[in-house]
């Protein structure tokens, strides 16, 4: 029986509901439809119409409600947009410190309100310029940081008491957040003081994004323990920001997105309890990020899914009673999966429609993909149309008006119960299994990924699934996109730099430094503080990265087709 | 004699996690028939070229999709070149700008499949343009 | 052709794969450089790792690898995957985990399919493993998926087969039983840290004394070892284990390398026989349709199998005469 409708209600919803499929046969009978399925870009299908009768299980207040109140379906603040928008936060990083530190202004003064910092690839694995494995990869997409210098000049003239920062690294995670308490200190910041996020989410790297150092138990003890800093020491900074993002770009199903980062969160929160921390002292310093495609209705119901599972799992599972806990905060970024080579201006249009889903969904924060990320790194000039895509939807569009207005959409909430009840499937499947990091051991989300990413690739070249200018309106001409590209000479900078302040640098400081951090590897200390003081003898990236190696050893693809 | 089988190698060169690419193809390239040897995530142009040889493929696809293919694909031209091998085709995919694409295959990239490509249009590429290497031993000996 | 043996015999990477992918597509001409190596085969200890998928065969071996070349000696790597029934086409993968070892000159790593053909599986990989020899590596590891006759017989053709399972896998066991716990060498139990590791031991150790005959006095008797291959915890014990199996071999054998037994070249002569005759009756027959043919006419009621059987393979069996001598 419906809880909102009363009996006759239904009947009668039910009648009409009958005499329209009536109509619509006839209808069909003349003209058939013009799919023979249809289903969203994740393969879920879609049916015809949704009515009362899609929700009749829905009770308002206890499934929907308020924003800001419980289970947050609609909302982790009270007031949403109508107090504060969303945190126009734009990844950014290229080539040297010094130069991301320029864009960095640049953004500022076009009216960014949070910085977020893009790594190039040795630095994301843990690597210093001058490593054979690093070899033509310096500043390709990211900045490149060896030392604490280089974050010194990376925040060069940055109000970082008053911005926050969000760094994308995860193996690294430790080294690189040490490096910034580091660079705030010395220039008479308190740790106390900062804001911003490290992503510091490894499960999903062995899952999706593949930048993995250590093996997974080591790395679930390294999370921890700055999670256990964090809680005591650097209080405004969000510890980890477990990520659906890139399980979503490795080809995932937005169900697949929601359940496996879910219980990636499960597995931290569970680490830090087996810590001994209390739930409500951290969980509140967790956040998520997720990815934001081109099926709008499925996003936006993936959104409030997503927010009241983790409510009911916070509450119902952790037993956390502090409702900061039960918030789900989330960063998203639109998907730079479903941008094209072909016709890229297209790609202006795609990542409009994917902001706009994150923001009826109820984001944080949001970063808009440039129209030329599928063929290099972003230009400034697409940067700023991105930028400008999401202040046009915050002040001309009018959706942000209203908080949560597709709430109560019969699709909406019909969709929105449906996600959520098959992403708690997989979760209990994943339980089954001994958790996130035993299913990761065994390879079950790895797995599953690749099968989507698969279907999916076969549906576009079957043409079952449209992408615009690739299976359908094909142009042959390609407009000209002014791109951007990375100085060769900078490897040959950055090599150099290192080595000029690894020659200045008191090496045995460095070396006790180093030798203590092994001691708290090996042992069961926190590995934070040994950590801030080796980079503070300017100890490089590597340097650090490899007393990991050592005592944890390193962790090889398993390689899941 | 029996049919030459077509054996290709889908390499992952560099630190770039991205294998999605890779992934897809390689299961493409199974469902056309050919033996697909992986190499797997973060291999440095040196060995996915010593696996190449000890592999005995005749095709490198080679997938890049953060921004250092120049360095790395060619690299792996180089190294081949080297070794006095020039009948292993070699190809690209993942992000790689237009302007890039002819520099590539100045270097000796016969081919670059930008995101979008069909996996069957790629899959004819190849089955039109990479052949088993079959003057082996078995001439040699006649 | 010398120059091409030549080659093999320094260790010519290169003439090497040509030569096993060559092997692997059946060039019938393949077999003269066969017959020039086989002299200098027999050398190289020859080992077997298999086991269910996911059980950590290639890990183990990667491990074993790198046990192996500390020691200084030099190793050869055959890695086979299934191929795909529907399409022809296969991943191979293994390799995967073997990669840090592709720079070093001490090992050769080659991946091959299973290709489906008939029973040709173990004729080509044995054929592969000679070269190899011929080559001049120490240990030559072979690694195949536990599954089907046709691999269970790749893994008898080494001198110590080590079969890998892991703990929660009680079907599997059951498996075991019925098919490859004769050929097991050494019972290795890899993820040892997970649930339920002790029991697996225990049932394994159960179930080989139950197979009496097999262990009787002075016999090899199978030890069972826990392991966990990606963490090197356990490799170097089996890597004892192997070595005791290989003086266990030796004493037995009196000092005849074991490739050149009698015992071996019986089954390795009878095995070629065997296949040799598939090539060259059966697949022919496949191919030039006269199989189908046949089918045919025993549906249509026109002749029946036992006689279209004698009209197929009779008219063959004169092969002498009509191949004339390949010399």
């Amino acid at each position: 029986m419906s809880l909102t409708y009363n009996r006759k209600i239904m009947d009668e919803i039910r009648e009409a509901y009958r005499a329209w499929g009536k109509a619509l046969d006839e209808a069909f009978a003349v003209r058939p439809e013009r799919l023979k399925r249809f289903s969203t870009v994740s393969d879920q299908e879609i049916k015809r119409i949704y009515t009362p009768q899609d929700v009749a299980n829905q009770d308002f207040i206890r499934d929907i409600g308020f924003p800001g109140q419980y289970p947050f379906t609609r909302g982790v603040q009270p007031s949403m947009y109508r107090g504060r928008l969303w945190t126009m936060r734009m990844f950014a990083g290229l080539g040297s410190a010094k130069d991301t530190n320029r864009r960095f202004h640049l953004l500022v003064k076009e009216g960014e309100t949070g910085l977020s910092v893009a790594f190039d690839m040795p630095t994301l694995m843990g690597y210093d310029t001058f490593s054979p494995r690093a070899r033509g990869e310096c500043g390709k997409c990211g900045v490149a940081i060896d030392t604490l210098k280089d974050m010194e000049d990376l925040f060069e003239g940055l109000p970082i008491d008053k911005i926050t920062t969000s760094m994308t690294i995860n193996p690294p995670a430790p080294v690189i957040w040490a490096m910034y308490i580091a660079m705030a200190e010395k220039r008479g910041v308190k740790r106390e003081a900062l804001g911003g996020t490290i992503q510091n989410d490894m499960l999903k790297e062995f899952i999706a994004q593949k930048t993995f150092m250590c093996p997974p138990k080591p790395s679930l003890r390294l999370i921890t323990d700055t999670v256990e800093f964090g809680t005591e020491q650097v209080p405004k900074w969000n510890t980890i920001s477990i990520s659906g993002y890139h399980i979503r770009e490795a080809g995932s199903t937005a169900v697949q997105e929601l359940a496996f980062t879910l219980a990636d969160g499960i597995a931290y929160t569970e680490a830090a309890i087996e810590r001994g921390l209390d739930v409500d002292r951290f969980a509140p310093r967790f956040s998520f990020f997720f990815n934001s495609h081109m099926d709008f209705f499925e996003e936006v119901a993936k959104f409030r899914a997503a927010r009241r599972m983790w409510a009911k799992i916070m509450k119902e599972r952790f037993k956390a009673k502090n409702p900061r806990s039960w918030w789900m905060r989330f960063h998203t970024q639109t998907a730079g999966c479903s941008l094209t080579a072909q016709q890229p201006y297209n790609n202006i249009v795609r990542t409009a429609l994917e902001a706009l889903a994150a923001v009826l969904g109820g984001t944080q924060s949001l970063h808009t993909n440039s129209l030329d990320e599928v063929l290099a790194l972003p230009s400034e000039e697409a940067a700023t149309i991105a930028l400008r895509t999401q202040q046009i939807i915050a002040e001309e569009s009018g959706v942000a008006n209203t908080i949560d207005p597709l709430g109560g959409s019969f699709f909406v909430e019909a969709l929105t119960d449906r996600m959520e009840e098959e992403a708690f499937e997989i979760i209990k499947k994943i339980d089954d299994m001994g958790g996130m990091l035993a299913a990761v051991e065994k390879s079950y989300p790895q797995k599953e990924i690749a099968d989507s990413a698969y279907r999916y690739q076969k549906q576009i070249d079957e043409n079952e699934k449209v992408v615009v200018g690739v299976n359908k309106y094909i142009t042959e001409e390609t407009l000209p996109v002014e791109i951007l590209e990375i100085n060769e000479a900078l490897e040959k900078y950055q090599i150099e730099k290192t080595e000029k302040i690894k020659n200045e640098r008191d090496n045995k400081k460095v070396a006790e430094c180093l030798e203590r951090l092994g001691e708290a590897c090996v042992g069961s200390k926190n590995v934070m503080e040994p950590i801030i003081d080796a980079v503070k003898e300017y100890a490089t990236l590597q340097e650090v990265c490899d007393v990991f190696r050592r005592v944890f050893g390193e962790y090889r693809d398993p390689g899941i087709y | 004699m029996k049919d030459r089988k077509l054996r290709v190698m889908v390499a992952k060169p560099g630190l770039d996690g991205h294998d999605r690419g890779a992934r897809v193809i390689a299961r493409a390239f199974r469902d056309a028939g050919f033996e697909v040897v992986y190499t797997g995530l973060h291999q440095t142009p040196e060995e996915i070229v010593q696996a190449a040889i000890q592999e005995d493929v005749d095709m490198i696809g080679l997938s890049s999709l953060a921004g250092a293919h120049i360095y790395l694909f060619r690299r792996v031209v180089e190294l081949l070149r080297e070794k006095g091998i020039d009948d292993i085709v070699v190809c690209g995919g993942g992000i790689i700008p237009e302007e890039d694409i002819p520099k590539l295959k100045k270097i000796g990239i016969r081919e670059i499949f930008t995101p979008g490509t069909k996996l069957e249009d790629i899959v004819q590429w190849v089955k039109e343009n990479v052949k088993p290497r079959i003057e082996g031993v078995k001439c040699k000996v006649k | 052709m010398q120059s091409e043996v030549k080659k093999v015999l320094s260790g010519d990477v290169r003439t090497v794969a040509r030569l096993i992918r060559d092997i692997d597509d059946k060039v019938p001409e393949v077999r003269e450089v066969l017959k020039a190596l086989y002299p200098y085969t027999g050398k190289a200890y020859v080992i077997g790792v298999t086991g269910a998928p996911g059980v950590g065969k290639s890990t183990l071996v990667d491990q074993m690898v790198a046990h192996l070349r500390k020691e200084g000696k030099t190793v050869g790597v055959l890695a086979v995957d299934p191929t795909s029934p529907f399409s022809g086409g296969a991943i191979l993968g293994d390799r995967i985990r073997m990669q840090r070892h592709s720079l070093d000159d001490g090992v050769f790593i080659r991946s091959l399919a299973t290709r489906g053909h008939f029973g040709g599986l173990t004729q080509s990989t044995r054929s592969a493993i000679d070269v190899l020899d011929a080559m001049g590596k120490d240990y030559i590891i072979v690694e195949t998926v536990g599954v089907g006759q046709d691999e269970v017989d790749v893994v008898r053709s080494a001198q110590t087969t080590i079969i890998l399972v892991i703990p929660g896998m009680g079907d599997d066991i059951q498996a075991i039983k019925a098919g490859i716990l004769e050929v097991g060498d050494i019972f290795v139990v890899n993820k040892a840290d997970r649930e339920g590791s002790d029991k697996t031991v225990h049932e394994l150790k159960l179930m080989l004394d139950m197979s009496q005959e097999k262990y009787e006095e002075g016999r090899w008797k199978p030890p069972v070892l826990k392991m966990e291959a990606v963490f090197d915890r356990g490799v170097k014990e089996l890597l004892e284990e192997i070595e005791k199996h290989r003086m266990y071999l030796a004493e037995k054998s009196g000092g005849t390398s074991f490739r050149k037994t009698r015992e071996r070249i019986r089954e390795e002569l009878s095995e070629m026989v065997k296949n040799r005759i598939i090539e060259e009756v059966f697949e022919k027959l496949i191919q030039s349709g006269e199989f189908e043919k046949a089918v045919n006419s025993i549906r249509a009621g026109e002749t029946d199998p036992y006689t279209a059987c004698e009209d197929l393979v009779i008219p063959k069996l004169n092969l002498a005469e009509e191949h004339g001598r390949k010399r």
